[in-house]
């Protein structure tokens, strides 16, 4: 473990210790008072409500129970890559509109616009504790990270890129599903994706994959589940149908924690379930048992 | 070949009298002997799995089950596979690649099945596995959509060398009735969406999905099974030894090729 990240959980763990339980739900906003909803964050999983600053802090991760909540891919890059690391891989490709669904390229503008991404993915090079990887974060703002022919295409790439350069691949999944909005093309990107993964094995190569908050649908029936190595991040959703669906059939309410990662780690199909403030240290233990060697040049610990 | 729209053909696939894989495997496979379970769960009676003789070739089938009347549909799970299922197609696809035998899968379901257990015994990560052991398995394999091709569901069995249609069948990545549910908020407007997504063998055929469209009857395969089989038969008669006479590595880079190419997007230079 490197000198920052055992700085960072010593840290952690000294915030975690100084905020009981008690002191989190204390600062719940009293009824009828308006706080602008941008200062507040609401866990979706044990409904605390607590300072968005202080949310963030703690890597937006609930303080009362642990919920690995949504971070967008800028979040998610600063907190896994050694600093000044990262270069993106075909950044240019952008969704065209293969069944001609009314507004989807509007969407997608809009989408570009407030997310400052192109597409729900964005895929590079970089070095995490200076073993250099290749890396994909699903972005689950863009269009809930759907998987289109831009997702496939960019998650096919990398990994083509990763066999090619000898390389190991981490992927942070989260999404919906395949993307409905570009029919059957968007079907096959889980096949087309499957074969790039299939290569990359067989070429004797790492895959990594960490799945988030929410891996579910085509993503979950495809690349998620590939990885050498499987992942999850605390209470995160991870599934193949969706709830109101599974409801639907057995005309029952689920239990809650039904396709948490604690679920999937009970029924045998992740690995292991890691906090991200341990997620750099352990994703360099694992390319260390791998085989793979550290670059020299050092810049320097994740930048958040 | 008739020109029926989406939703014409969708009733069509939902005639009661629509041939199943238990009127085509007798009539198409000779010696065909089921081959029962996964080996680590149970047997799922969606998927049929076996062993039989195209005229004088060696081959294995794998097919799902739409049953032809509400008891066969029960038993069958209406066509809508567990985990069990996909793990028993690919256990015998693996088998199949040991002794050198194509694989020919008839895809006929609405989806996985989504369910409780389903999920507790990963139903993505069957899916999953399948799509990425296909691509690599060193036999050839035909896949045949005869009614419906419903998802993920249809896809672990549609990673193939080769994927034909029968002429009404459809393909989508959800069903008509789902994509307007969640797209619109409206299941009501299940023929709309069944029209916008093409999902019909020509349109498949246009995006470069399906390589052949296998003709039907006039009025459907109902109409005249006899013919729809013969239909069938013609068909592998004649991809089988073609697909058979391609060296292993050269038909596996094609089958890369034939999934790698599909895609529509954009590309800026120069980013
Ligand atoms: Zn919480």
């Amino acid at each position: 473990m490197a000198l920052e990240d055992l700085f960072k959980v010593v840290k952690d763990r000294s915030m975690a210790d100084t905020k009981p339980k008690t002191d989190t739900k204390q600062k719940k906003p009293a009824r009828g008072v308006e706080i602008p909803k941008g200062l507040l964050f609401k866990c979706p999983r044990c409904g605390t409500v607590v300072y968005r600053d202080e949310f963030e802090r703690s890597r937006s991760v609930c303080t009362a129970c642990g919920y690995h909540s949504r971070i967008n891919y800028r979040e998610r890059l600063e907190m896994t890559a050694d600093k000044d690391t990262f270069e993106e891989l075909d950044a240019g490709l952008t969704s065209l509109n293969p069944i001609d669904f009314p507004g989807y390229e509007e969407k997608i503008e809009e989408l570009q616009k407030s997310c400052g991404m192109k597409e729900a993915v964005v895929t590079g090079v970089c070095k995490i504790h200076r073993y250099k990887c290749v890396i994909g974060i699903m972005d689950s703002n863009f269009m809930m990270a759907s998987m289109g022919s831009v997702v496939g295409e960019k998650i096919t790439r990398a990994f083509e890129y990763a066999t090619e350069h000898k390389l190991p691949v981490v992927l942070f999944t989260a999404s919906g599903g395949a993307r409905m909005q570009e029919g059957i093309i968007s079907l096959m990107q889980m096949a087309k994706t499957s074969g790039a993964i299939a290569r990359h094995s067989e070429a004797g190569q790492l895959y990594v994959t960490v799945m988030t908050d929410p891996t579910t649908g085509g993503v979950t029936a495809s690349f998620a589940s590939l990885g050498d190595i499987i992942i999850a991040e605390p209470k995160v959703l991870i599934g193949f149908a969706g709830r109101r669906v599974i409801e639907g059939t057995i005309k029952q309410k689920l239990p809650d924690d039904f396709q948490s990662a604690e679920f999937m780690l009970e029924n045998g199909f992740v690995d292991m379930i890691v906090e991200r403030r341990i997620m750099r240290p352990t994703l360099s233990k694992i390319f260390r048992t791998h085989g793979y060697t550290r670059t020299e040049e050092y810049r320097g610990g994740a930048a958040k | 070949m008739s020109s029926l729209t989406a939703t014409q053909r969708l009733a069509l696939i939902r005639e009661k009298g629509r041939p199943t894989v238990r009127d085509y495997i007798p009539a198409l496979f000779n010696n065909f002997l089921e081959l029962h379970g996964d080996r680590h769960f149970g047997d799922d009676a969606a998927i049929i799995g076996g062993i039989g003789m195209f005229d004088s070739s060696p081959v294995t089938v794998i097919a799902q089950v739409k049953g032809r009347n509400l008891d066969e549909n029960k038993h069958s799970n209406f066509s809508m596979p567990h985990p069990e299922g996909y793990r028993k197609a690919l256990r015998l696809a693996k088998q199949a690649e040991k002794f050198h035998r194509p694989v020919i899968c008839l895809v006929d379901t609405p989806g996985a099945f989504c369910g409780i257990e389903a999920e507790k015994r990963g139903q993505g990560e069957a899916i999953a596995r399948n799509l990425m052991e296909f691509m690599t398995l060193k036999t050839p394999i035909i896949s045949i959509v005869l009614g419906e091709g419903g998802s993920g569901g249809a896809l672990a069995l549609a990673v193939c060398d080769e994927l034909a249609m029968l002429e009404n069948a459809l393909y989508s990545v959800i069903s008509p009735r789902g994509f307007a549910s969640i797209l619109w908020k409206d299941a009501s407007r299940e023929s709309e969406a069944a029209e916008l997504m093409k999902i019909t063998a020509e349109d498949l055929l246009r995006f470069g999905v399906c390589e052949h469209i296998i003709e039907e009857p006039e009025g459907g395969a109902h109409i005249d099974p006899g013919l729809t089989t013969e239909n069938i038969a013609e068909y592998i008669s004649e991809a089988l030894p073609r697909l058979k006479a391609v060296p292993t590595e050269e038909l596996l880079n094609r089958r890369y090729d034939k999934f790698r190419r599909i895609g529509v997007f954009a590309e800026e230079s120069g980013i």
